[in-house]
């Protein structure tokens, strides 16, 4: 029956979430942009969280929790809230973890989850995107061949987080039957991880360029099955981040706009501000019950894949709104890194173009 | 929980009247849009029959009086809110002319269900329990104030027993059906006290044919044309003294106007959901026209690489949805008890600006198929506009949410 209400245990990971974003994320925000940085200690705190660990089987030294896309979309957007760039290095090692859950034999998550199950965070990736004008999941260039009983892997990725710290790289070809992922770990030979992007914005985060030349990888490094499931609850993953750094902007324009005198009133007083700030509001919250509806077919186990690109199309375009009327909304002061605004704008952007960034 | 299932019940329901939408409401749907002011009385009367002992699809038929605060402190959360979206939606897919025009209490008895003493929701809205077809109506605006309620003129003054009404009123849903072509009733706005501004606004309801007041004219509208629209007219109208809704002296305060507003709390959602149904109807359409021409929506292909055609056609689907799952939100929250009044208007702003956008793509995508009165998108797109306009326009409810979120009042944003 229908329900809006997040359950009392969603409830209380969602505060324990957010007040990590608060006290944590948000004020490391700004200097983690400028310097290109992630401090360690945030990382380790994140981690201490067991956001990762949780959703790992017992048998592989994990929690066992459900790892449920509505929770996942949950946390998605509170970390996001916080920053998002720190939120994708904190999430990382699930772009590992989370599709051999749903898709791992179980040599392979006996192989591979336990290096995520420890006390301290161990990066992991995942090579989706390539660097090409038109990319295109359903078309990749970069191409899984039979060959003798293995895969030879070919091709050029791009925006891999943490490629250089990852202990295993999940990365995602054009195969014989359509897309196709396969377990790297980091020294795999014609592996090459490039030097560090420079992005727009992400800064904090540390992505990179990958090449792969006649790589050679076993038949038991791909996963099995249909990857769609995977792709979906990356796009719905991404969606709750979009929202997350949408909210972000739109608090902090609405308070800023209370604050902001002009013409003898706040400039909130003012329709052209108070009607923007409306449609902001009444945008996020449409957003995010979008999301949220994707995500619960996921959780109830139908194919959630129309879901989960309307939601993710409709929340990529609410943020570059929303964060763009942000700026708009403190006028020349918006356009200033003093202010977190242009950040958001600069993070939101990406969303568009984002596939694969993050899994919950 | 986070749950985006109907109950088997309101799947039930809405599976009924689906049916009766398809079967009965679209073969007639252009005939009605076309001979505007005639109505389709078999069909009325069906519904009325039908409505009798079917489940309530508005506002408050069957509730003999039942307090909604009681309904929601129930042990299971009361479902009426969100059946009453769920249903509306089907009936406006059918047509939302005809919706508007079914025998019914409508927003008139929306206020009495929601201001009236347990004896006078009795005395107005037991009516609509038998007999013959009847119509309930409210009549707010006047020519010269519409969104800016609190201005209205018409005035209320007790003469003994009574109270003697005097003013006009304009673009009454139903009017002419509830004064004077049934026993139903128009529930209509004054001021006791022009001086005490928003306080002295009281609600009144008038019954039909009562002398004083009269239907002076029929609007003729761009769509909805199934719904009369009236001018009712009020010279030295009487009315029995226990005839007004809610407190009769005039406070300092403007807590009784405020009362009568939270009526739109209540009904917001539905007229959403009302726009929800025509602008499915127009995706539909265009959905189906596509797959015949053998095109499907590629939706894992990214935005860049589709065609025009499928991004718009996507856009609309988002925006249908994203619309709806706030018109439940906000519906779910009146049956849990929950105060919705940002929320509601969230979701009568974006439906209506959504089943704007979304015909009026819809007409734009098919073509010269679109423009064309052999096929019903046109009509949608006509009908389609005053969900923006009635029930609060597009900048009014802009305005209910910005002063929500600031935390403003009436005075500090206007
Ligand atoms: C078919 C139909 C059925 C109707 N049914 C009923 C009914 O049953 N009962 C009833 O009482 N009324 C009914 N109405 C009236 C309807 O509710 C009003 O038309 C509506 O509230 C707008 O009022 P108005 O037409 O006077 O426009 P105005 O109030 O004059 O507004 C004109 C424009 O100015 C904008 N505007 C006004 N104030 C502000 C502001 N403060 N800030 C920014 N913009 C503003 C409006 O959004 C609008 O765009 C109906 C109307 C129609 C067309």
């Amino acid at each position: 029956m229908l329900g809006f209400q997040p359950d009392d245990e969603q409830q209380l990971i969602r505060d324990t979430v957010a007040e990590f974003a608060r006290e944590q994320l948000r004020p490391l925000a700004h200097d983690a942009d400028e310097s290109g940085l992630c401090p360690p200690s945030v990382v380790r705190q994140a981690w201490d969280l067991g956001l990762v660990q949780s959703t790992i089987p017992e048998a592989y030294g994990g929690v066992g929790a459900e790892s449920s896309a509505v929770t996942g979309s949950l946390i998605c957007e509170e970390l996001a809230w916080g920053d998002l760039a720190l939120a994708l290095h904190i999430l990382s090692p699930q772009l590992v973890t989370c599709p051999v859950i749903m898709l791992g034999t179980p040599e392979q998550k006996a192989q591979i989850l336990s290096c995520y199950a420890g006390p301290h965070f161990t990066a992991g990736t995942a090579a989706v995107m390539e660097p090409r004008f038109d990319f295109d999941l359903n078309a990749l260039t970069t191409t899984a061949e039979r060959h003798h009983g293995a895969f030879v892997l070919n091709g050029t990725k791009c925006f891999v987080p943490l490629a250089a710290a990852a202990t295993h790289l999940l990365v995602y070809a054009r195969g014989d039957k359509g897309i196709a992922a396969f377990l790297l770990p980091q020294d795999t030979p014609g592996l090459s991880i490039g030097e560090r992007e420079k992005n727009m914005g992400l800064k904090a985060v540390a992505t990179y360029e990958l090449r792969l030349d006649h790589c050679r990888v076993p038949a038991s490094s791909q996963l099995q099955g249909d990857i769609q499931p995977v792709l979906n609850r990356s796009r719905v993953a991404l969606s709750a981040l979009a929202v997350g750094v949408a909210r972000a902007a739109y608090e902090y324009a609405r308070e800023y706009a209370k604050e902001r005198t002009a013409f003898g009133t706040a400039i909130a007083q003012k329709q052209a501000i108070a009607f923007m700030l409306a449609e902001m509001a009444t945008e996020i919250d449409a957003a995010r019950l979008l999301v949220w509806e994707a995500a619960w077919k996921i959780d109830t186990g139908g194919d959630a894949t129309r879901e989960a690109c309307l939601a993710k199309n409709y929340a990529a375009n609410m943020v570059l709104t929303v964060t763009d009327n942000a700026v708009q909304t403190l006028g020349g002061h918006g356009y200033i890194r003093d202010h977190p605004v242009e950040l958001w704008l600069r993070n939101g952007r990406g969303f568009a173009t984002f596939e694969g960034l993050a899994i919950i | 929980m986070i749950d985006f299932s109907l109950s088997p019940a309101v799947e039930k329901n809405r599976a009924l009247l689906h049916a009766v939408a398809d079967g009965t409401m679209r073969p007639i749907s252009r005939e009605y849009d076309e001979r505007e002011h005639e109505k389709p009385t078999e069909w009325l009367n069906m519904m009325w029959e039908a409505s009798k002992d079917m489940v309530s699809f508005g506002e408050g038929k069957q509730k003999k009086g039942a307090d909604r605060k009681a309904e929601a402190t129930e042990r299971h959360p009361s479902e009426r809110t969100i059946r009453s979206a769920v249903l509306i939606e089907e009936l406006s897919w059918g047509d939302v002319g005809l919706y508007l025009s079914i025998p019914h209490p409508a927003l008139g008895g929306a206020a009495v269900a929601a201001a009236g003493t347990p004896e006078q929701k009795e005395r107005f809205l037991s009516r609509f329990r038998d007999g013959e077809p009847k119509w309930g109506a409210m009549a707010i605006t006047e020519p010269g104030c519409g969104s800016d309620s609190a201005a209205l003129t018409t005035t209320a003054v007790r003469d003994g027993d009574q109270w003697v009404i005097n003013g006009t009123k304009i673009f009454c849903t139903s009017g002419l059906m509830a004064a004077e072509k049934s026993e139903g009733f128009v529930v209509v706005w004054a001021t006791l006290d022009k001086s005490a501004g928003r306080a002295g606004i009281k609600a009144f309801v008038v019954n039909h044919h009562t002398p004083g007041m009269t239907v002076a004219k029929v609007e003729d509208k761009m769509g909805i044309r199934a719904s009369d629209t009236a001018m009712l007219v009020f010279e030295d109208c009487r009315i029995p003294l226990d005839n007004i809704l809610g407190q009769a002296e005039v406070k300092q305060s403007t807590a009784g106007f405020k009362g009568v507003m939270a009526t739109f709390d209540a009904t917001r959602p539905l007229v959403a959901a009302s726009a929800i149904g025509v602008a499915r109807a127009a995706v539909d359409y265009v959905r189906e026209t596509l797959a015949a021409e053998g095109i499907s929506i590629r939706y894992t292909t990214p935005p860049t690489k589709l065609t025009t055609l499928e991004r718009d056609f996507m856009e609309m689907e988002a925006n249908l949805q994203a619309a709806r799952l706030l018109t439940w939100r906000a519906a779910w929250m009146l049956d849990q008890g929950i105060q919705n009044n940002l929320e509601a208007s969230m979701a009568k702003a974006k439906a209506g600006s959504m089943v704007t956008q979304v015909t009026q793509k819809a007409v734009e995508l098919l073509g010269p198929l679109g423009y064309s009165r052999k096929i019903l998108l046109e009509k949608w797109m006509r009908d389609a506009k005053i969900s923006d306009i009635y029930e609060g326009t597009q900048q009014i409810n802009l305005l209910i949410i910005a002063r929500r979120i600031l935390g403003y009042s009436s005075q500090e944003l206007n």
